[in-house]
């Protein structure tokens, strides 16, 4: 139902990336339950963006299972894993420079959307619904546009569309809101609470607190690799390991 | 422009062209100079399939090109071959059977090149071409069947098909090729397979996490591009009638696919035919006057010029010019 | 069966010999490409440079090669540099698509070639030394002195560059950009200037790697084209970054090299570095001692 929280839908067990003799994620256990809004925050450098690399199917985790919608995950490529269901919106921008905006959404239509057994879009259909997520983030006007016509909050507009262009379960927004005024961080939080309203389960990649606090249902920290706090955003930031990570000794 | 009517106009083109030049043009140089030209645009064309619309680069056009000529030098031999060893007569086997059989072939060592390599970053996979064109002449060099380094004579058929000098059907051959080449690649331009391997080259992380499955796609690419060069190599015997590893692996066919795509513009189908044409003519008229290396350097230099000043070509030049007179 | 054994250990001998020299051919590319991710692959129309001028010091001076390449390393140094400036301002800076910089890199070797061509010719050239002929005699084993030499002195250059490369400032500067450039900029560095200085020493190499080259062997402009695998193999194979890697990778590339010549004719060669270069790319990212 959306809005309410259900069963398990992503299940992390003992996750472990090295990137040569540097350890950057260490035993990660984490579960994340159907329409939750969880907020994962972490120092530079702790992992947080590794993580979600290796949950993607970007970077592969050497250690560790991961379970999404009961399907295992290890062994999937990154596009596999994409058109089960899991989305991210990358934390630099990466749009697909030669083309227009309405072209950008169009790729995950046609290669994920399209890609999954049932209902296929026409491409009538396939144009509107670019149209409608354009709509949706404010950058309807500029469809015919390339990306480096756009401001950096368009793109950062732009990659959060077209990552729900590809109908997820479960979405990374990843440092979404870096750099944004006070009014521009509302607006793109609004439209996460919508997408999650609509029964896409977010997991929120940030450093803005106040943004973070107050969307997530529940929060996670990571410091150095090692997950050291999960629970209510309240009880975890009293966690006194995490207040020692952020204020140091 | 809708791909059905694109082939309707390229093929009218092609047809055109061969049945004009078939009344009005009797001088044999003709059709030998053209046949180069027509060669290189399939090359040209080829290799931007792969290089300019996916971002892969191949610099072992050469290996695909030879081992398309080789393939028909083999199936040249065969029929005495399997006269003098078994005692079965078939009758020669006509060249049009042997440009598909040097595209399968060429096509499916593209495939294995891709797939030993594309998983990785596209630097390893244009070092990899590198190698494997030498390792092509390696087997080639040792090979006795086709004459090793010594080279092999192939013997032009007596009669021609189309009741026309054998080598006015060679060049028919290649035009028809031409026309395919071009056809192909505007194809993939306007399809799903052409924005799949456009997202590859802006952006491949990117593609991999919108459902592009890239692995597929670059393969693919590989693979047309692979078997469109070995369909273009595959008349080389019967239009050099001496076949040798050196000029069949001339580095010429290496720099020029790559100079003519990046010359004349890489993101679309016209960019490679403009290259091809220009280039290609430009240098059949050189050769008479001055030696090929001083025209292989040329070919060189405005490469290295053309990347550093015009990356987009001259293609690109034309559309930034137009873009400019509307502001 | 004792002489195939006498054949064999002469094999794997002239393969280690012909494997420390393959470790300079392939330093420069460990720098350029292995620490600093740009892909020349223009690395052998530079060494190829490197043959040309000691065969023309030789034949006009008299010149030792091996002098030759040391004296030559401060002009292939400001050539590197160069390059790499000229890399900068057309690639780098627009942080355009691989495929322009490498089709650059191509366009440099292939221009590299064809000039040499044009110059010298396509016979083979060779210098003259005292060094080249001799062989010393250790039991059956024979250690020819034009392939000891260069072994001797390559080894010598890598060990050199390893020292610096870890011991001074603009050494270990080249080593954090190689690992973070961000880093760097981040604590008022310019990473350019360190780049270039990189490049420069890694075509620098190139005057020395030339001149051992054709002492080992007579050269004409279209070998440089044999040299990409075997190089892209070693630095691949050696794990990028690792100098002692690199070492071990050109050590058993000459020795698989040197037994296959010997067993099944030299015209097989070029083959071998292939094969290298496909299970070095096979076996990545950790090559042998990688990062």
């Amino acid at each position: 139902m959306p809005g309410e929280i259900g069963d398990t839908l992503l299940e992390v067990t003992g996750l472990g990336k090295r990137f040569g003799g540097f350890v950057a994620l260490d035993g990660i256990d984490l579960t994340i339950a159907r329409g939750e809004r969880l907020g994962l925050i972490g120092p530079n450098g702790s992992g947080k963006s590794t993580l979600v690399n290796c949950l993607c199917g970007t970077l592969h985790n050497e250690l560790g299972t991961i379970v999404f919608d009961g399907k295992p995950l290890n062994g999937l490529i990154a596009h596999q894993r994409t058109r089960l269901g899991l989305a991210r919106s990358f934390q630099l921008p990466k749009p697909f420079h030669s083309m227009d905006l309405v072209d950008n959404i169009r790729i995950p239509l046609l290669y994920t959307v399209n890609a999954r057994p049932g209902h296929h879009l026409t491409a009538a259909a396939i144009t509107e619904r670019c149209m409608e997520l354009l709509r949706d983030v404010g950058l309807a006007d500029k469809a015919r546009r390339r990306p480096r016509d756009l401001t950096q909050v368009e793109m950062r507009s732009l990659e959060l569309a077209r990552a729900v262009a590809t109908q997820p379960t479960l979405l990374f927004a990843d440092e979404a809101m870096a750099g944004l005024s006070h009014s521009e961080v509302e607006e793109i939080l609004a439209v996460l609470m919508r997408l999650n309203e609509q029964g896409i389960t977010i997991v929120l990649i940030e450093h803005i607190m106040s943004a973070v606090m107050s969307f997530s249902t529940r929060l996670v920290v990571l410091v150095a690799g090692h997950k050291i706090a999960d629970g209510l955003p309240q009880e975890a930031i009293r966690n006194p390991e995490v207040e020692r990570a952020y204020l140091g000794e | 422009m809708r791909a059905g009517t694109f082939w309707l106009i390229v093929i009218a083109v092609g047809f055109a062209f061969i049945v004009v030049s078939r009344l009005y043009l009797t001088n044999e140089y003709f059709y030998f100079a053209g046949y180069v030209v027509l060669e290189y645009i399939v090359l040209s064309t080829a290799w931007n399939i792969l290089g300019g619309y996916t971002g892969y680069t191949n610099f072992g056009t050469g290996a695909f090109f030879a081992t398309g000529a080789y393939s028909s030098a083999v199936l040249h031999k065969l029929p005495a071959l399997l006269h003098t060893t078994f005692d079965w007569t078939i009758p020669p086997i006509p060249l049009p059977v042997m440009i598909l059989v040097g595209g399968l072939i060429s096509g499916a060592m593209g495939l294995g090149t891709g797939y030993l390599t594309l998983r990785l970053r596209g630097v390893f996979f244009a070092i990899a071409t590198l190698a494997l064109s030498i390792v092509v002449q390696t087997l080639i060099v040792n090979w006795d069947f086709v004459g090793g380094s010594r080279g092999i004579y192939v013997i032009r058929p007596a009669h021609a098909p189309l009741g026309s000098s054998y080598i006015q059907y060679l060049f028919t051959l290649m035009t028809v090729l031409a026309v395919a080449a071009v056809g192909i690649a505007r194809s993939i331009e306007g399809s799903r397979l052409g924005l799949g391997l456009a997202t590859i080259r802006d952006d491949e992380l990117a593609a991999e996490a919108s459902g592009v499955p890239t692995l597929r796609l670059k393969l693919i690419a590989t693979t047309i591009s692979g078997g469109l060069m070995g369909m273009a190599g595959a008349p080389l015997p019967y239009y050099v009638t001496y076949l040798d590893p050196t000029s069949s692996f001339n580095l010429s066919y290496a720099v020029n696919s790559v100079a003519m795509p990046v010359i004349g513009g890489m993101t679309s189908w016209i960019g490679p035919v403009l290259g091809a044409i220009l280039l290609g003519t430009i240098q059949q008229v050189a050769t008479v006057t001055i030696s090929s290396a001083l025209n292989l350097l040329i070919v060189g230099v405005l490469l290295i010029l053309f990347v550093i000043i015009a990356p987009n070509g001259i293609v690109g030049l034309v559309r930034s010019w137009r873009r400019r007179k509307e502001v | 069966m004792l002489v195939s054994l006498d054949l064999l250990v002469n094999a794997i001998v002239a393969g280690i010999l012909l494997g420390g020299f393959y470790a300079a051919v392939s330093v420069g590319v460990t720098i350029s490409f292995g620490m600093l991710d740009i892909a020349n692959i223009a690395q052998p129309a530079f060494i190829l440079l490197g043959c040309y001028a000691a065969y023309l010091t030789n034949l006009y001076f008299g010149l030792d090669p091996i002098l030759t390449g040391i004296l030559m390393t401060p002009a292939f140094f400001v050539l590197g540099m160069a390059v790499y400036r000229l890399y900068y301002y057309a690639f780098e800076r627009r942080g355009d698509q691989a495929i322009q910089g490498l089709a650059f890199f191509f366009g440099l070797l292939f221009v590299g070639e064809v000039s040499l061509v044009l110059i010298f010719g396509v016979d083979y050239r060779f210098v003259e030394a005292s060094y080249i002929g001799p062989s010393i005699h250790l039991g059956w084993v024979d250690l020819p002195l034009r392939m000891l030499l260069p072994c001797v002195f390559s080894l010598l250059m890598v060990g050199l560059l390893q020292l610096y490369l870890t011991r001074s400032f603009i050494g270990r500067a080249i080593l954090a950009v190689s690992q973070d450039g961000l880093a760097l900029q981040l604590m008022a560095a310019s990473p350019t200037k360190i780049k270039q200085i990189a490049v420069g020493i890694s075509i620098a190499t190139c005057a020395v790697a030339g001149s051992f080259l054709i002492i080992i062997q007579p050269v004409e402009p279209s070998i440089g084209r044999d040299y990409i695998g075997r190089i892209f193999a070693i630095c691949v194979l050696g794990g990028m970054t690792s100098f002692p890697g690199m070492l071990i990778a050109a050590m058993l590339l000459g020795v698989v090299e040197s037994i296959t010549a010997t067993f099944y004719g030299p015209s097989w060669a070029p083959a071998v570095s292939f094969g290298f270069l496909l299970v070095a790319l096979a076996v990545r990212p950790a090559g042998l001692m990688g990062r």
